[in-house]
């Protein structure tokens, strides 16, 4: 084993070495991020001192959103203008299915742990795909008005189909995607059986029916703001949403709101390199990553927002917010006393299905 | 016709007949006309029609399986889908050679997204058989039939198969198939089950909440374009900032306010219960459905009535009402039988403005819509950054064109394109 790690070791600074003496590296590159907070806390972690090392110049483009649609349109054009893309985990893997991001080695191209952990055993599961670097757990969860739910604040998911006990609006993400695995988890199917229910169309009925319930007080949102507005403004008693979004508004804007961590959906984000990149400009690429996605970097992410980083050994060296000065830990979507239950997103399932539960999704909304 | 005169053509000052010299002369004005407005002409066609032609197209495209599983289509062909059974062992063989090299260029996973637009599951098979194909000897490694079920066991499904046989044409007609919530099934186009249709009803609502737009903001717009017209310059100019000034507003900053206005928490909600009119828990619902979408988008495209209309009301003499009046007409007879005909070409243009905008309208009614009041471009948006099956999202946007050119059709057989005035 320990030689195992140091070979791994051996081998990747033998590899890095060279790259990043490199002359032939582009001096300017283009990364793409979700705008906001999400963008000021990598700009701070990771591109800040990446320019201040290297003098590399550091375009930002926040069109996260629409990258995946943008990227095949720039491929077909013949002309990709990103280097580097963050993305979330499903998005990842539909550009690599479609050929538009290159494949990642993760013992040669992302920098081990500094105890000498290989890249692909310090971030484990989380390497999702082969063109994927993950960056951040993220979950998509639950937060409550503390003043309009009385004395008995919220503990399971399944407050949300509790209508007598939370009367009022809530609001989910306009998408299958989590709320149906809500819906059958609120309706009695065990955790570990909610992907094969949902295989069957009678599965789909389930869940559907049990989202029926609550239909006529559902907000739907598209975009992370939305639910902390609506819960601001008291549009809603409770509602899903990013976890950071929840922590902002807080810690940051001190509103009257509480997490639900039950059932918490977890999910990664993190860096795709498009495929069809000169030379120059994927050696700048992958050393950028190299450097961005090392077990330090990931860690300060997190002291500039809430969300986990996606390494193991990243986790004992986060500390405290960068304004706030509060502990960041028991903010995080992976702290234990938060993923006591949480609900993990099965990605090779949602590849398959999701375009036919969306179309079952989108005719049972428009009903 | 019969005349046959005795001179012969008439002829010009250089002797060619007169005709042809004009004829030279015309065509030469033309040639010049035609360069002066080339480069606009090239622009268009290369930024506007050619792209739009592009993405059209791909409604019936379907060139990436048979031209990345030539074999297998090949000897798909004599494999009947209604039998039940899987394909033999041949069609596995050429599938598996086929896979191999699409699987080194990378392609194999597209063709799966392909085909997992019709059948889900076939993403996973593809993603999985590629990475084991690449390390077979086509030669040496077979039968493959049992290996593949190894892999997954899809491709013991005879619906998989029947799914490649059915979309492995250069063309298909799917796609448009899909738009009109049909697909193909084994005999033929079928339509869906009933809990997956659903563009029918987006593409009639939309049509119906554009009507409904135009129609709300001809209500508003001809007392306003009225005034306007008839106001002294000095104070119509003043007004008519009024009119401009949203107008100027960003869409999203509107938009929003909308949002802050029509909430059950909002303004006007906040007042009418203040005024004792509404329960306090029983606010109006005025958001998130289709009222909220008609609200916003009639306040959104209202200058786009009231400008056509004020431009022609200016060009109405006052002294046609006066005549009316003078001859015995009451105001109402005088403005109904003499203004209205009149100003009916602004209410054309307008009209025609206001409905082809609010069917293509996308943003407002994604933010104000909830779920009743969202357009078909919605979906048209979804499927182009989100879902990613162009190939849908071009049949709808298809059908779209050609519903709006259709009504513009009936529009001009009704009422006649010739009576619309921008001014």
């Amino acid at each position: 084993m320990k030689l195992k790690t140091l070979t791994a070791l051996a081998a990747t600074t033998a590899l890095v070495a060279p790259m990043a003496m490199a002359a032939d590296m582009a001096d300017e590159m283009t990364i793409v991020s979700w705008g906001g907070a999400y963008s000021a806390s990598q700009k701070n972690a990771y591109h800040d001192p990446y320019s201040a090392n290297t003098g590399v110049k550091i375009i930002n483009d926040e069109s996260s959103a629409e990258a995946v649609a943008k990227l095949r349109a720039m491929n077909e054009a013949g002309n990709v203008t990103w280097d580097v893309v963050d993305v979330v985990a499903a998005d990842a893997m539909r550009l690599c299915d479609e050929g538009l991001a290159m494949e990642i080695d993760p013992d040669t191209q992302l920098a081990a742990a500094p105890d000498g952990t290989s890249a692909a055993d310090d971030f484990g599961d989380l390497l999702v795909s082969e063109c994927f670097i993950p960056q951040i757990v993220y979950s998509t969860t639950f937060g409550y008005r503390t003043d309009m739910v009385g004395d008995t604040p919220p503990e399971s998911v399944c407050a949300i189909f509790d209508l007598d006990a939370y009367p009022g609006k809530r609001s989910l993400q306009k998408r299958p995607i989590d709320n149906v695995e809500w819906a059958l988890y609120c309706d009695g199917v065990a955790k570990e059986d909610i992907y094969d229910t949902l295989s069957t169309p009678e599965g789909v009925d389930q869940a559907l029916a049990k989202l029926d319930t609550i239909k006529d007080n559902v907000v739907w949102w598209t975009a992370g703001a939305e639910t902390p507005q609506l819960l601001a403004d008291g549009e809603v008693v409770m509602g899903s949403t990013y976890n950071g979004r929840l922590f902002s508004a807080i810690a940051e804007q001190n509103q009257p709101i509480g997490m639900l961590w039950d059932m918490q959906s977890f999910d990664l984000d993190g860096w795709i390199i498009p495929a069809g990149l000169s030379e120059e400009r994927k050696a700048r690429a992958l050393d950028y990553i190299m450097f961005a996605t090392d077990t330090q970097r990931l860690a300060d992410q997190a002291k500039y927002i809430s969300y986990g980083p996606a390494r193991k050994s990243s986790a004992p060296l986060v500390g405290k917010h960068a304004e706030l000065g509060i502990d960041m830990a028991p903010h995080m979507p992976t702290d234990p006393a938060n993923a006591g239950n949480v609900h993990i997103y099965d990605y090779e399932w949602w590849a398959d299905n999701r375009d036919d539960l969306d179309a079952k999704f989108q005719a049972w909304l428009a009903k | 016709m019969s005349d046959t005169t005795q001179t012969g053509p008439v002829l010009a000052a250089d002797g060619t007949p007169l005709k042809r010299s004009l004829a030279r002369a015309l065509r030469m004005q033309k040639i010049r006309a035609l360069m002066l407005i080339a480069p606009l002409l090239l622009f268009v066609l290369l930024t506007f029609i050619l792209p739009i032609a592009d993405m059209l197209f791909r409604s019936v495209e379907n060139s990436i399986v048979p031209d990345n599983l030539p074999r297998t289509v090949v000897a798909l062909q004599d494999w009947d889908a209604n039998s039940g059974e899987i394909p033999d062992e041949a069609v596995f063989t050429a599938l598996a050679a086929d896979l191999k090299i699409a699987a080194e260029a990378k392609i194999h996973t597209r063709i799966g997204s392909r085909l997992n637009y019709e059948k889900p599951g076939i993403s996973s098979l593809f993603r999985k058989a590629g990475r084991r194909v690449k390390k077979w000897d086509i030669e040496a490694d077979g039968p493959f039939t049992e290996q593949f079920i190894k892999i997954g066991k899809g491709w013991g499904d005879p619906e998989v198969w029947r799914t490649i046989k059915t979309y492995s044409g250069t063309y298909t007609n799917g796609y448009f198939l899909n738009a009109a919530d049909m697909q193909k099934g084994p005999d033929g186009a079928e339509w869906r089950p009933e809990n997956e249709q659903i563009y029918f009803t987006l593409f009639k609502r939309t049509m119906f909440m554009s009507l409904v737009i135009t129609v709300s903001c001809i209500v508003l717009a001809y007392p306003v374009a009225w005034i306007l017209a008839n106001l002294p310059a000095r104070t119509a100019n003043l007004l008519m900032i009024l009119v401009l000034l949203p107008f100027w507003t960003s869409l999203l900053v509107r938009t929003s306010a909308w949002k802050v206005m029509l909430q059950q928490q909002g303004v006007i909600n906040e007042v009418l219960v203040w005024l004792g009119l509404v329960a306090d828990d029983s606010r109006l619902q005025l958001i998130n459905n289709q009222t909220g979408t008609i609200i916003a988008m009639t306040h959104i495209l209202l200058p786009f009535m009231i400008l056509p209309m004020y431009s022609v009301m200016q060009t109405i003499n006052p002294t046609y009402l006066r005549a009316a009046k003078s001859l015995g007409a009451t105001n109402w007879t005088a403005f109904w039988w003499v203004y209205i005909p009149q100003s009916v070409p602004g209410i054309g243009a307008g009209s025609i403005l206001v409905f082809i905008l609010s069917i293509g309208y996308y943003i407002t009614p994604e933010l104000v819509g909830g779920t009743k009041g969202v357009f078909i471009s919605n979906r048209i948006a979804f499927h182009i950054s989100t879902s990613l099956n162009w190939g849908l999202a071009a049949a709808l946007g298809t059908i779209l064109l050609a519903v709006v050119l259709l009504l513009y059709w009936a529009y001009d057989k009704i009422v006649g394109i010739d009576n619309v005035k921008l001014g």
